[in-house]
């Protein structure tokens, strides 16, 4: 069995508060051991010894909402793409959302995802399953039968459940199966013909707003059901800072709920959007600079649990039209670390926070392997120079589609290499 | 007017909105405007300024009035002038305005004038295609030759827009009309008012350098132009407000609400008008009305603008 040693790195592992000096020994697809106590350990009989001083070792990322283009849009996404895409950028595992053509909502889509993903990608894919079939917000699909054929969560994707009734079946009849429901709140009415948010901005632009009530009311709805229900919810992209107080008051009430950001929302504002730049039309859409603000105080005294890419990609037919016939959506796996990186050097959230939300919390809520580098672990990790400074190139994106919000931005940091179960999925 | 240097040079290339103009390249327009009013009332109306030029309009929604305009304008200046009719062409079948715009600039056009439903729409083209754009209104965005052409009608009526308080009336949250008005008025440093029903202002209004009021009566007072918006009847649907004859009885304008005008305060209309929805006959066809003047000014300003984009003199600078 093959192993190695990677001695005098910076460890970081929220899973048991480690931030230390010290070494990482793998073995096979596990991790041996991690942390300042491995240094005396001795090294694996014939272990190949990677010096990693200055560098940090952290558990691979797992991003929790990732939309791939197979089946139906392989031209925007495959698998396999989208898996080259996220080893590049550190993330060992991501969950796949169900809205593809057709949408995940039987057992034959689930395993046609893990059998894709098994014969195509490096990472770890984990398909998360549609809550009623279609999409179609009313009838459920097989929670039962899905999460035993893999999947590991259910959601409606870029979609909103119309229906307070459906909502609560699928959070009560989820609770029988211990499944995490994910849910991304729009309402269909108040941010219907919406494009961005409301506000002088927009109002300028000519362009239809977003209020931010449109997220508010329907997750209000979801939270109170939630503490209905007893059911597991996941807020999975909230962007404004009535949000996460509204999902504050709901885990102080005892409530099993969680909440996600995607990382455009923590990195960028309505600004950014400039003069009809589609590649900025996001869903939540990118708010003003307070909401910003306040969300990054919200994910760093833990009321927002992960971050996430959002990874949409979006190719020329959808994103080379006028800003409010374009898709929303942009890519983020190659640019997730980086960007969330910026608020460690910016000193706006500590360092072991941003690992948590970037990797152990994601993985704990969704159920996942990984997220730790503790003993026994796979060996889903990163070597990372935390300082290095780089620019993001469309030519350098692997994915299939180049729709980022980060073309020509500077980054600070860089994954340098990707193991997923102790196979090293990217070097730089 | 024609090529005679006369004018300063105008520093942009394409006319996408009022937003961006400074008040010098403001009044240039309108001075090179008023010398196209003159050329427009001769008998003999046609220059040679844009000989060999060639002008394309592609209006995506349909516009009897500005098309007409854009088209006569071209025309009076010497241009050869195409109008693309979207509804008969390519674009029915669902070719997207990029690919439209790469045809078109393959025939190499000096100037392309648009019209879309799509905010941004103008600024796209532009971004794609090697002529001058000018933006004939993009969404609610801007029209800016809209707001040149009311600027130009109330200068000459009314002297300084300095010195003038200007009511906008009605739709402004759907109004592009009265986006580039707030702009270019506020630029040549009028105070602006807009009035209407709350539901029918953007948000963040109060911020957009008007002062907001909901009742006729009191936005109106002391008023030297009173500057109405057409409200569309889909309106009526989308719950903005509840019906004709209510929007009529609080924000349409008839004598009663423009006694409160400053006497002989100038009326004003982009078209086309909705009688009785948003004014009344009596006040649209009444001595105040500057309606019929706007279509007239409207000429002149897109003359004003084709000509100060397609300069000879920035070809010999090597621009």
């Amino acid at each position: 069995m093959t192993a190695t040693v990677f001695a005098n790195a910076r460890i970081l592992d929220p899973s048991r508060g480690l931030d230390e000096v010290g070494t990482v020994i793998v073995r096979g697809r596990e991790i041996l051991a991690a942390g300042a106590s491995a240094r005396n350990q001795g090294a694996p009989d014939g272990a190949e010894v990677v010096d990693c001083a200055g560098k940090a070792i952290l558990p691979g990322l797992v991003d929790s909402r990732v939309f791939v283009g197979e089946p139906g849009a392989e031209h925007r996404e495959t698998i396999a793409s989208a898996s080259a895409a996220a080893a590049a950028g550190g993330v060992t595992s991501i969950v796949m959302m169900p809205d593809t053509d057709p949408v995940i909502d039987d057992v034959a889509l689930v395993e046609f995802v893990l059998r894709t993903a098994r014969d195509t990608a490096d990472v770890s894919v984990f398909p998360a399953a549609a809550i009623t079939r279609g999409l179609a917000g009313q009838e459920l699909s097989e929670f039962g039968l899905l999460r035993a054929s893999g999947a590991v969560a259910f959601t409606e994707g870029r979609r909103t459940l119309a229906s307070a009734l459906v909502m609560r079946r699928a959070l009560t009849y989820a609770r029988d199966f211990d499944a995490l429901v994910a849910h991304e709140t729009k309402d269909a009415d108040l941010g219907a013909g919406g494009v961005m948010n409301e506000g002088l901005y927009a109002s300028w632009l000519g362009l239809s707003g977003v209020p931010r009530e449109a997220e508010i009311i329907p997750l209000e709805r979801d939270l109170r059901l939630a503490r209905l229900t007893r059911g597991r919810y996941h807020a999975a992209k909230i962007s404004t800072a009535m949000s996460a107080e509204a999902v504050a008051r709901a885990k102080a009430d005892g409530a099993k709920v969680s909440a996600g950001i995607a990382i455009a929302n923590l990195s960028l504002n309505e600004l950014d959007v400039g003069q009809y730049r589609t590649f900025f039309r996001l869903s939540p859409p990118l708010r003003a600079e307070e909401d910003r603000q306040a969300m990054i105080a919200a994910l760093r005294d833990g009321t927002v649990d992960v971050i996430s890419s959002s990874h949409d990609p979006q190719d020329v037919d959808t994103k080379r039209l006028p800003f409010a016939e374009a898709a929303s959506g942009a890519i983020g796996l190659e640019t997730l670390l980086g960007a969330a990186l910026r608020l460690h050097h910016n000193g706006d959230v500590p360092l072991l926070r941003l690992v948590d939300a970037l990797s152990t919390a994601p993985a704990k809520l969704f159920g996942l392997p990984g997220g730790t580098l503790a003993p026994g672990a796979p060996a889903d990790l990163i070597v990372v120079d935390l300082d290095e400074p780089w620019i993001v190139r469309e030519d350098a994106i692997r994915s299939r589609s180049k729709n980022t919000c980060f073309e020509g931005a500077r980054m600070q940091g860089k994954v340098l290499q990707t193991l997923v179960a102790g196979r090293t999925v990217f070097s730089a | 007017m024609s090529s005679a240097p006369a004018f300063p040079l105008f520093r942009h290339r394409h006319l996408l909105g009022i937003q961006g103009l400074s008040p010098e390249d403001i009044n240039l327009l309108l001075d090179r405007a008023d010398a196209a009013v003159e050329v427009s009332r001769q008998r003999e109306k046609k220059l040679s300024t844009l000989r060999g030029r060639t002008h394309i309009n592609l209006f995506y929604e349909a516009s009897t009035r500005t098309q007409s305009s854009f088209e006569l304008a071209g025309k009076r200046l010497g241009a050869d002038v195409m109008n693309m009719s979207v509804a008969s062409s390519s674009v029915k079948k669902g070719e997207t305005l990029i690919d439209t715009a790469m045809t078109l600039n393959a025939m190499n056009p000096d100037i392309l004038v648009i019209r879309h439903s799509a905010a941004g729409a103008a600024a796209l083209l532009a971004q794609k295609v090697g002529c001058s754009v000018v933006n004939a209104g993009d969404g609610a965005h801007e029209h800016p030759t809209q707001a040149l052409l009311d600027a130009l009608t109330i200068r000459r009526k009314l002297g300084d827009i300095g010195a003038l308080t200007v009511a906008i009336c009605g739709d402004v949250l759907h109004s592009r009309v009265a986006r580039s008005n707030i702009l270019i008025l506020n630029a040549l440093g009028a105070r602006v008012r807009v009035v209407g029903p709350s539901t029918l202002m953007p948000s963040g209004i109060a911020q957009m350098g008007v002062e907001p009021f909901t009742s006729m009566t009191e936005g109106l007072k002391g008023a030297d132009v009173v500057m109405m918006l057409r409200l569309q009847r889909e309106r009526m649907a989308g719950s903005f407000v509840p019906s004709v004859r209510e929007y009529f009885r609080f924000f349409g304008l008839d004598a009663e609400k423009l006694r409160h005008a400053k006497p002989g305060a100038l009326v004003m209309h982009p078209g086309p008008m909705n009688r009785g929805v948003e004014i009344s006959s009596e006040i649209a066809d009444g001595p105040q009305s500057v309606i019929q003047e706007q279509v007239e000014m409207g000429v002149a300003v897109r003359m004003a603008v084709m000509e100060a984009l397609l300069d000879p003199r920035r070809n010999e600078a090597g621009e």
